[in-house]
């Protein structure tokens, strides 16, 4: 694979930033009720990361150290507060289901991470390269996690009826666990240990040897 | 040398050491002025977008509680406050409220309201009202609905306030919004005597205010007793009243 190929795909299936470096599960808790809050959760991060890691790549050699963190979010900021304001302006109802969460994307500490991480030391191009990686990384948990609990807790996707559920005359009892916070928990626990389990060199070593990269 | 020309002025500053005063300074000048402007450009331009969401918004949540309630769509009346007329035209213009009348915590208030009235071959059965005042943190934004006396609340609900989450942000909730219907504005002599109360609010006047709420509670009493009183909706019922007792 050559390296272009490697610096997208790479954070998807193999150093995926929530299921290896725990990192943005905050948001992956909160916003993965259902898949359609998932998914615009899942652009919004996607659009932030990789224009963040492209602007801050364009002008990594004229960012004195001293203030570089500063730069870094107050870059990141304005790119949230524009797509919160797209939010508010073009999908309304969408912008009041997620209310605080794409605000927070500012703290999610992926977007800062590849900041400080990458774009400083690549140039532009593979910086948007891993921008992009790194958010379909994001978004491919945050979408497995959003339908699952979106058709467990409701019998729903997107909001369409697929297991009937008893309360309208159907066959499915919603688990009401699916709803509440700690089932992303559970599911997120489940996941990674079944990607440790096919990938054990992703498994963090005993407290005395080598340990893995840890966020959050 | 320094130069005259700025492309060459641009260039040295580029060329200066990264962590030279001059530089840290100069970018932290640039970064912070093209963040605000792209941050400003996009606040101003959204904003009528953002706002027509909003009014719809508060247009739904106002067909909602009327759905609620079993009745259909009301008849829209631009009504002149002071006088308490229906009129054609809303000239755009307020009116600032001097501290001691300025209960709802305003500043001023427009000259000309929109008000909703529901009326049976002619007879008026429902009006509703738009409120707004400010709460603990934020301006609270809701309708008023009052039954044909005009003195007996059909419905109150707020569809915009920023207040504490959990706490004064429960006015929207429909568990505390359902306190409200049945409970009398003003008492035989025409005193508006309505109010959040704390503790069980018994009284037909009284509505259980919300625990941790106190503030936001009174915020809601003063709000109607301006929107009900004399600078507010007051010429405009009392004229609906004679109106009615004629």
């Amino acid at each position: 694979m050559s390296d272009r190929n490697r610096t997208l795909i790479d954070p998807i299936l193999v150093s995926n930033p929530v299921t290896l470096q725990v990192l943005g599960i905050c948001s992956a808790l909160a916003v993965t009720t259902s898949l359609s809050t998932a998914l615009v959760m899942s652009a919004a991060l996607i659009v932030v990361l990789t224009l963040s890691n492209g602007i801050i790549s364009l002008i990594r050699n004229h960012i004195p150290r001293s203030i570089r963190l500063i730069v870094q979010i107050t870059i990141i900021a304005s790119l949230v507060i524009v797509v919160d304001q797209l939010l508010q302006a073009y999908m309304f109802d969408m912008s009041k289901r997620l209310s605080v969460f794409v605000g927070l994307i500012v703290t999610n500490c992926i977007v800062l991470g590849r900041a400080e991480g990458f774009a400083m030391k690549n140039p532009p191009g593979a910086s948007l390269l891993d921008g992009i990686g790194n958010g379909l990384g994001y978004a491919l948990i945050l979408v497995a996690m959003g339908t699952l609990r979106e058709l467990l807790g409701a019998g729903t996707l997107m909001g369409h009826t697929i297991l009937p559920a008893v309360a309208d005359g159907g066959w499915f009892t919603p688990l009401g666990l699916m709803a509440l916070p700690p089932s992303a928990f559970f599911l997120l626990g489940l996941l990674v240990w079944a990607i440790r389990m096919i990938r054990p060199e992703q498994a963090e070593t005993a407290p005395n040897g080598k340990i893995g990269e840890e966020g959050e | 040398m320094a130069s005259l020309n700025p492309l060459a002025w641009w260039r040295g500053f580029l060329r200066l050491p990264n962590d030279s005063p001059a530089k840290t300074a100069g970018v932290a000048l640039l970064v912070a002025l093209a963040c605000s402007l792209v941050v400003s450009v996009t606040a101003v331009t959204l904003r009528p977008l953002q706002n027509a969401n909003r009014l719809a918004e508060s247009s739904a949540q106002l067909l909602e509680m009327l759905e609620a309630m079993g009745e259909g769509i009301p008849d829209t009346h631009m009504v002149e406050l002071a006088t308490g007329a229906y009129v054609n035209r809303d000239p755009g213009t307020t009116t600032e409220l001097p501290a001691e009348r300025d209960r709802a915590g305003l500043g001023s208030r427009e000259d000309v309201a929109t008000v909703y009235e529901l009326r049976d071959a002619g007879k008026l059965r429902l009006v509703i009202l738009p409120v707004r005042g400010a709460g603990y943190q934020s301006i609270l934004k809701g309708y008023l609905a009052l039954k044909a006396d005009l003195n007996t609340v059909a419905a109150l609900i707020f569809y915009e306030q920023d207040e504490t989450p959990g706490m004064g942000a429960r006015i929207e909730e429909d568990a505390w919004q359902a306190l409200w219907p049945g409970k009398q504005v003003a008492d035989a002599g025409g005193v508006i005597r309505i109010e959040v109360v704390k503790g069980a609010g018994a009284g037909l006047h009284e509505v259980d205010g919300i625990s941790g709420a106190t503030r936001t509670g009174n915020g809601v009493s003063r709000l109607l007793r301006f929107w009900l009183g004399p600078d507010g909706y007051g010429p405009y019922l009392d004229r609906l009243k004679t109106e009615s007792s004629q």
